[in-house]
C-alpha cells in the first residue's frame, strides 16, 4: 500500500523529526516521487543493478536441505550473491541515484552489522561522493572486517560511543550530522524505518527481490510458493521480498525477528513481539521500551537485528494479520547457519539463519509437495569471527 | 490567555528581553535540580526551561545528551517530574516549560500528560520531535489546560511552514538558530540577524533564538532583534557533580551575566 499524506501506514509511520529536516523530508520525497515515473531514472538504476550488483540473483532450489529435512521444497533467494554481499546494495544504489540528482555531495549512513555501510561506501566510490559512516563502538568491534572494507573504499567510519553503542546509536548520529549539514549532505537509510518518505522508499528499492522471486518460482514450477520467510530487523529485506506477495492470499508471509538469549531472559530484539507502539527515529512503530517510554537496549547475535525498532509497515502488516512475526534465538540461528553451510555449501548470514531457523523449525508442518522461499539476504563470511567465537572456536 | 503568553506580554511591555535558561531534570540529580530552580529565578531567568531526560535525544548535541544519561542512570522516571514541578512550584513565580521528547508523553498518554503537568504547575511544552501536522489531539488537550504550546521554526523552514506553525503555536515561537543540534558554537551565521527579523515579520508572535547561545556576548548580539534567549547547553555544562555550593554559585554568576548583558541590548 502507498501511505497516506503524512507517510502513515494505517497509524503507523510519519515524520516525528525536529523541524530543521521537515523540509528536506519534502524535497525528497517529491524528487522521490518524479523518479519513480521517470523512465530514465529507471533504466539507469536496472542497469547498475544488473551490470554492477549483477541481478538478478538466483533463486536456488535447496534439495540436500529439504531432504533433510523432511519437510517442504526449500527455495533460496540468493541475495548473497549481491555485489558486497548482502540485498542492502539494491537501496544503496538506488538512494544515491536520488543524492546525485539532488545535487548532494556528501552522503552519511548508519550501519549495524556493517553492511548497509558497505554498500553506501561501495556506491559512494562509484559515484564520486564523500562518504560517512556511523556506527556504533560494539559493532566495530564485532564487525572489524567490515569496518576495514569501508575504509578501503574510501569511506570515514565514525565510532559512535553513545547509548548502547550499537546500531540505534549509530542512527541517531546519522541523523544529528544530517541535521547539522542538511544542505549538502543525503541521509542513505539503511532500512524501511525513519521518517516519510524512507520506508516506502527503501522498500520500493527492495521489491525487485521479491518481483524476481516471483518471476523466478512460477518460471520453475509453474505456481507461487506456500510461504515465504525473512529475517525482520529494521524489516528491509523481509518488506522486499514480501511485498510483492501481499495480494496474493494463499502464499504465506513469515517474519523472524531475534529472539536473542531468549525471549524470557529479556536479552533480545524481537520489537514486534514484545514491543508496543511508540516513536523512534521519526517513526511510529513498535518498539521496545520500558513503561516510561525510555528505549531498551537489545541483544542478538546478528548485529544487524539488534535494533530495537522495526519499519512501520511491518507494525501495519502484524496489525493487519498479513505477515505472521515469529522470532528466532542466536542458538537457533548458529546452528541453521551451520547446517545449511554443510548440506548447501552456503555460508548465509547471521541475520539470514534466523530465516532459515524458523523453516528448520516449522519443516514438519509442511507436505512435501509445499514449496517455501527463505530469503538469504546476505552472507555469513563477516560473521565467522561471531560464530567462532558462539562455538568456542579459537581463530 | 496561558501563563507563558501573558509574562511574554507583561516583559514585552515592560520592553524588557526574555531570558529562558534550561536545565535537565535530575542531572546530575533531583536535588541540584530542584535545588537551581529558585536560584535561576533569583538571577534574572523570566522562564525557566525543564528538560526531561530521554535515551534517544535527537535534537541534542553532547552536553544535553550526556545530562540526560546522567539523569537516567541516577534512576530518573517520569513520575520524578511531576513532583520536582509540584515541589518547586510554590517557591518560584516564573512560567515553568518542560521539554519532552513525544514518546515519553505518548506513552503517559496525552490527555493524561497534559492534565497533570498542568495540575502541578507545568505552563508550556517544548516537543523537539513533534511537528504541528502531528499535534492535533495535544493542541486541543493544551489549550482545555491553557498550556502553552512552543513549536521549532528552524533556518530550513519555509515561509509557508513559517505560517503553519504559527498558526498552531500558543507560546513563543522557538527559533533555532543553527542548522544541527543543541549545544555551544563560537560564532552565529551571518544569516541569523536576516532569519530573526524575517521569522519575526512573518509570525507577529515573540520569537527566542536558542540552539547555540553559549554567553553573555552572543545572547547581547541575538537580542538586539529577537525578544528573548534560549540557554541550554551552557547552563548545563556549568552543572557538575561538585558540591552543591560551587556549581550554584558558578551557575547564579553565568546567569547574573547574561542578565546584565541583554539588558544592555
Amino acid at each position: 500500500m502507498q501511505p497516506d499524506e503524512w507517510g502513515r501506514f494505517g497509524p503507523f509511520g510519519g515524520k516525528f523529526v525536529p523541524e530543521t529536516l521537515m523540509e528536506a523530508l519534502a524535497e525528497l520525497d517529491r524528487v522521490y516521487q518524479e523518479c519513480r515515473q521517470d523512465m530514465k531514472f529507471q533504466r539507469e538504476l536496472e542497469y547498475y543493478l544488473q551490470k554492477y550488483s549483477g541481478r538478478p540473483t538466483p533463486l536456488y532450489k535447496a534439495a540436500r536441505l529439504s531432504a533433510e529435512l523432511g519437510g517442504p521444497q526449500i527455495y533460496l533467494k540468493r541475495e548473497d550473491l549481491n555485489h558486497t554481499g548482502a540485498h542492502k546494495i539494491n537501496n544503496a544504489l538506488g538512494q544515491i541515484l536520488l543524492a546525485r540528482r539532488m545535487g548532494k555531495r556528501r552522503i552519511v549512513a548508519e550501519t549495524g552489522a556493517g553492511q548497509h555501510g558497505v554498500a553506501s561506501a561501495t556506491v559512494a566510490a562509484l559515484f564520486g561522493l564523500k562518504c560517512v559512516v556511523y556506527m556504533g563502538e560494539e559493532d566495530i568491534r564485532r564487525q572489524s572486517l567490515n569496518v576495514f572494507r569501508m575504509k578501503l573504499l574510501g569511506a570515514e567510519v565514525r565510532a559512535v560511543t553513545s547509548g548502547s553503542r550499537t546500531l540505534k546509536d549509530a542512527t541517531n548520529e546519522a541523523i544529528r550530522d544530517w541535521v547539522t549539514n542538511v544542505d549538502d549532505t543525503y541521509y542513505l537509510l539503511g532500512s524501511a524505518t525513519g521518517p516519510h518518505p524512507y520506508p516506502s522508499l527503501v522498500r520500493d528499492f527492495q521489491t525487485v527481490i521479491g518481483r524476481e522471486a516471483k518471476e523466478e518460482i512460477v518460471a520453475e514450477t509453474g505456481r507461487l510458493p506456500d510461504a515465504i520467510y525473512a529475517c525482520v530487523g529494521g524489516g528491509s529485506n523481509a518488506i522486499g521480498i514480501f511485498y510483492p506477495f501481499l495480494d496474493d492470499r494463499q502464499v504465506e508471509l513469515v517474519g523472524v525477528e531475534a529472539a536473542g538469549e531468549g525471549l524470557e531472559t529479556g536479552r533480545h530484539a524481537a520489537t514486534l513481539n514484545r514491543g508496543r507502539p511508540g516513536v523512534l527515529h521519526g517513526a511510529f512503530s513498535y518498539l521496545l521500551m520500558d513503561e516510561d517510554g525510555q528505549v531498551k537496549p537489545t541483544h542478538s547475535i546478528s548485529a544487524g537485528l539488534d535494533y530495537p525498532g522495526v519499519g512501520p509497515e511491518h507494525s501495519y502488516l502484524k496489525e493487519s494479520g498479513r505477515v505472521r512475526y515469529e522470532t528466532a534465538t542466536d542458538q537457533e540461528a548458529v546452528q541453521a547457519l551451520t547446517l545449511l553451510s554443510q548440506c548447501e555449501g552456503v555460508i548465509p548470514a547471521l541475520e539470514s539463519a534466523h530465516a532459515l531457523a524458523a523453516v528448520i523449525r516449522e519443516a514438519k508442518t509442511y507436505q512435501p509437495q509445499q514449496m517455501v522461499i527463505v530469503n538469504i539476504s546476505g552472507r555469513g563470511d563477516k560473521d565467522l569471527n561471531t560464530v567462532a567465537a558462539y562455538l568456542g572456536v579459537e581463530l | 490567555m496561558n501563563r507563558v503568553r501573558e509574562k511574554l506580554a507583561e516583559l514585552s511591555a515592560k520592553g524588557r528581553k526574555v531570558l529562558i535558561p534550561f536545565l535537565m531534570a535530575g542531572a546530575p540529580s533531583f536535588a541540584y535540580t530542584k535545588g537551581l530552580i529558585p536560584l535561576l529565578e533569583e538571577k534574572g531567568a523570566d522562564l525557566i526551561e525543564i528538560g526531561v531526560p530521554f535515551s534517544d535525544p535527537l535534537a541534542d548535541g553532547p552536553v544535553i545528551q550526556t545530562a540526560a544519561q546522567q539523569a537516567l542512570e541516577g534512576g530518573f522516571r517520569l513520575a520524578h517530574l511531576f513532583q520536582l514541578v509540584e515541589e518547586v512550584r510554590a517557591g518560584v513565580s516564573v512560567p515553568l516549560v518542560v521539554l519532552i521528547y513525544y514518546n515519553l508523553l505518548f506513552q503517559y498518554g496525552v490527555e493524561r500528560f497534559i492534565s497533570e503537568a498542568a495540575g502541578v504547575g507545568v505552563d508550556g511544552l517544548v516537543i523537539p520531535d513533534l511537528p504541528p501536522e502531528a499535534a492535533g489531539e495535544l493542541l486541543g488537550a493544551a489549550s482545555a489546560h491553557a498550556l502553552a504550546v512552543n513549536f521549532l521554526i528552524a533556518p530550513t523552514s519555509s515561509s509557508r511552514r513559517i505560517k503553519m506553525i504559527a498558526e498552531h503555536n500558543t507560546g513563543f515561537i522557538y527559533l533555532v538558530s543553527v542548522r544541527g543540534v543543541t549545544g555551544e558554537r563560537t560564532a552565529f551565521t551571518s544569516e541569523l540577524p536576516g532569519l530573526i527579523e524575517k521569522v519575526q515579520a512573518q509570525v507577529g508572535q515573540p520569537v527566542v533564538v536558542g540552539f547555540g547561545v553559549s554567553g553573555p556576548e552572543q545572547a547581547r548580539e541575538v537580542t538586539k532583534s529577537a525578544a528573548g534567549v534560549i540557554i541550554g547547553s551552557a547552563v548545563v555544562k556549568r552543572i557538575t557533580r561538585e558540591p552543591f555550593p560551587v556549581v550554584a554559585a558558578r551557575v547564579g554568576d553565568f546567569i547574573t551575566e547574561v542578565r546584565q548583558a541583554i539588558d544592555q541590548s
